[in-house]
C-alpha cells in the first residue's frame, strides 16, 4: 500500500516537474492579490475598527492561503478527468495497485504541490512587504494548509469521479468555490463588527471560516484554545470525511 | 481460461433500465485467439469490461484465469492483461515512465520492469522510443505500446478491446502479426473483441457472434459460414443442359436454394469445397459439358445478416441513429 502510493504519487511529481509552468500559475492569482491589494489594505485595517487582531499582512496572507487551496486544490479533479478520458485510470484499475492508492498518491502529490506554492506565496510576502509572523505560528499555519490541501483535493476527485464532464465540472467548482470563498471572508475577514448578522451567522456555517480563523490566530503568534481549537476540529472534521468520501469513490467497484 | 453462465449486465440512467448484456454464456480454453463480434453497442466491450473487474455483473458467474470474478477480483487482475479500446496512456508520460509503473504495479521491481519492457518493446517492433513522451508517438506505435504495457506480467491471458480500431490499414495488418505471434509463440491466450468481419475472420480460430446483449453465435469462421448460410456454387453450361445440370446439382446433399439462369446453374450447399469434386463427378457422368465453375464463399457478414435479419453495417447505423 505504502509502495503503491509513493509510485502514484512519483509519478505525478515527474509530470508536475517537467511541466513548472503550471505550478506557477496556480500561484498568480493569490500572488496578484498580495501585489496590488495586499498595499490598500494596510491603511483600511489600522482605521476601521472590527478588524481582528494583527496587521493587514496577517489578515491577508493566511486568506491567500485558504484561496490557494479552493483555486487550487479544489481543481486537482482537472487531472483525473484528463485521465479517465485517456484511459490510463482503467488501466491501472486493472492491474493489482491498491485503488485506495490511486487516490492517495495524487491527494499527497497535490498536498505537496500547494505547500511548495504556499511557501512561495509566504516568501514573497516575507521579503517584498516584510510581514513579520512568528516561525512557529507560520508552520501551524503550513500543517492546516496541508490538511486544507488533502481535504480540497480528496474532495475535487470524488466529484470529478462523480461528474466525469471536463465540461460540467469547472461549472460545478465555481458554483461552490466561489461562495465558499466569500463566505470564509479571505480578504476582509466576517467579525461580529464588520458583518451584518445574517452573514456572520452564514460564514459561521461554512467549515472553512473556522479554518480561516485558526490559520489566522497561529499567523499572529496566539495559540490559545479560544483561537484554535473550533477550526483545528473542524479542519480533523472535514479532512477525514473528504478522504473517507473519496476513498469510496474509488474503491466502488463500477467507478 | 474463461468460463461465463449467465453473465449480466444492467444499466439505470434516468430511471430507465438498460439491459446491455443479458445472460452470456461463454468458454475459453487455453491457447486459444477468440474474437467477440457484433456491432457497437452489442454489449461486447460491456461484457469485456465485467471480465477484467472494471464492472460488477448485475447476474451471473464467471471464472477467469481459473480464479473467481465475484469472489476474488484482484486475483484475476493479476492474472489477466487488459488494452482497452480507446487507448491507456498517459501523453505528458515518457514511455519508460509508463513501462515501469505499469510493471510495478504488479508487483516486478523496477529492474524487472525495464528488463521485460526491452522484451515487448523487441517483440513488438517499439524499440528505441523509450526516452519519447506518449504523445508524439504514432497512433500505431502507441497501440503497441498499450498493448506491451497489458503484457508487461506475462499474462496467461489478455483481453483486447478493438485492438485495431482508428489504425491505417498497414498498421492493423502489422498488428494482426504481433498478435498472431503472442498466440503462436508465446502461449498467451487472446480474447479480443472486434466489429471488422475481416478481422475476426482472418485472425480469430473461434467467434462469438453478439448482439443486443445476447450470443447469437459461435463457432470457427469457416463453421459459422456453412452453418449460417452455406457456400454459392455458380455453374455456367450450355442453354441446352441447364435443366439436367439443375436436377443433378438439386441431387447433391445438402444443396438449397436450386436457381437457373439462360446458361447458369446456381444453388448454395453447406460445404462448396467438398461438394464441388462431387458435384464434377455427377456432371461427368451425366455427360453435362461445363465451361465454368465457382465457389462463393459466405462472408461473415452473410453470417451477421442470417443470424440477426440485419447487416453489421445496418446494424451499426441504426444503432448510431437512435
Amino acid at each position: 500500500m505504502a509502495r503503491d502510493i509513493w509510485l502514484v504519487f512519483r509519478r505525478h511529481m515527474v509530470i508536475s516537474l517537467r511541466n513548472p509552468a503550471w505550478v506557477m500559475i496556480g500561484i498568480m492569482q493569490p500572488l496578484l492579490y498580495l501585489l496590488l491589494f495586499g498595499p490598500l489594505m494596510e491603511k483600511i485595517v489600522s482605521s476601521t475598527p472590527g478588524f481582528p487582531p494583527g496587521d493587514s499582512w496577517q489578515i491577508l496572507a493566511p486568506g491567500l492561503l485558504v484561496q490557494l487551496g479552493l483555486f487550487g486544490s479544489m481543481f486537482a479533479g482537472f487531472a483525473l478527468l484528463g485521465d479517465l478520458r485517456t484511459g490510463v485510470v482503467e488501466r491501472m484499475r486493472v492491474t493489482p495497485v491498491s485503488r485506495l492508492a490511486l487516490l492517495l498518491g495524487r491527494v499527497l502529490h497535490d498536498t505537496v504541490q500547494l505547500l511548495v506554492q504556499a511557501m512561495l506565496l509566504l516568501l514573497v510576502a516575507y521579503l517584498v512587504f516584510g510581514m513579520r509572523a512568528p516561525l512557529a505560528g507560520v508552520l501551524l499555519c503550513l500543517v492546516m494548509v496541508m490538511l486544507l490541501a488533502v481535504t480540497l483535493s480528496s474532495t475535487s476527485y470524488a466529484l470529478a469521479m462523480l461528474v466525469r464532464s471536463e465540461e460540467a465540472f469547472p461549472a460545478l467548482l465555481t458554483t461552490i468555490s466561489v461562495p465558499l470563498l466569500l463566505l470564509t471572508g479571505i480578504l476582509v475577514p466576517i467579525t461580529t463588527e464588520l458583518a451584518p448578522k445574517w452573514l456572520y451567522v452564514l460564514s459561521r456555517i461554512n467549515p472553512f471560516a473556522h479554518v480561516m480563523d485558526a490559520e489566522r490566530a497561529s499567523f499572529r503568534g496566539d495559540y490559545s484554545v479560544d483561537g484554535l481549537l473550533t477550526g483545528s476540529v473542524v479542519l480533523f472534521a472535514i479532512t477525514i470525511l473528504a478522504v473517507w468520501w473519496g476513498a469510496r469513490t474509488f474503491q466502488r467497484e463500477n467507478a | 481460461m474463461i468460463e461465463a453462465r449467465g453473465l449480466a449486465r444492467t444499466f439505470r440512467s434516468r430511471g430507465r433500465s438498460v439491459e446491455a448484456v443479458r445472460g452470456v454464456d461463454l468458454d475459453v480454453h487455453a491457447g486459444e485467439l477468440v474474437g467477440f463480434l457484433g456491432p457497437n453497442g452489442a454489449g461486447k466491450t460491456t461484457t469485456l469490461r465485467m471480465l477484467t473487474t472494471l464492472l460488477r455483473p448485475t447476474a451471473g458467474r464467471a471464472t477467469v484465469g481459473g480464479v473467481d470474478l465475484l469472489t476474488d477480483p484482484v486475483g484475476v487482475r493479476k492474472k489477466i492483461g487488459y488494452v482497452a479500446q480507446g487507448g491507456s496512456t498517459a501523453p505528458e508520460c515518457r514511455v519508460l515512465e509508463e513501462i515501469e509503473i505499469q510493471g510495478r504495479f504488479y508487483g516486478l521491481s523496477k529492474a524487472d520492469a525495464v528488463r521485460r519492457g526491452a522484451e515487448l518493446t523487441a517483440q513488438l517492433d517499439i524499440e528505441g522510443l523509450e526516452e519519447r513522451l506518449v504523445k508524439t508517438l504514432s497512433g500505431g506505435q502507441k497501440r503497441r505500446l498499450e498493448i506491451a504495457l497489458g503484457l508487461i506480467h506475462s499474462p496467461g491471458l489478455v483481453f483486447l478491446d478493438e485492438p485495431t480500431t482508428g489504425l491505417d490499414p498497414q498498421s492493423r495488418a502489422n498488428l494482426w502479426e504481433h498478435i498472431r505471434s503472442l498466440r503462436d509463440e508465446h502461449n498467451v491466450t487472446v480474447f479480443l473483441t472486434t466489429h471488422y468481419l475481416e478481422e475476426a475472420d482472418s485472425l480469430c480460430d473461434r467467434i462469438l457472434v453478439i448482439d443486443h446483449g445476447k450470443i447469437v453465435a459461435e463457432g470457427t469462421p469457416d463453421e459459422l459460414k456453412a452453418r449460417v448460410s452455406g457456400d454459392g456454387i455458380a455453374v455456367e453450361v450450355p442453354a441446352e443442359s441447364v435443366a439436367d445440370a439443375a436436377e443433378v446439382a438439386g441431387q447433391l446433399a445438402g444443396a438449397t436454394d436450386v436457381t437457373t439462369a439462360e446458361n447458369t446453374v446456381r444453388f448454395r450447399v453447406p460445404r462448396g469445397d467438398t461438394a464441388l469434386p462431387e458435384l464434377l463427378r455427377a456432371f461427368d457422368t451425366k455427360g453435362i459439358p461445363m465451361s465454368s465453375i465457382q465457389v462463393q464463399r459466405p462472408s461473415l457478414d452473410d453470417v451477421f445478416l442470417t443470424m440477426t435479419g440485419r447487416t453489421l453495417r445496418d446494424a451499426e447505423e441504426g444503432d448510431n441513429g437512435a
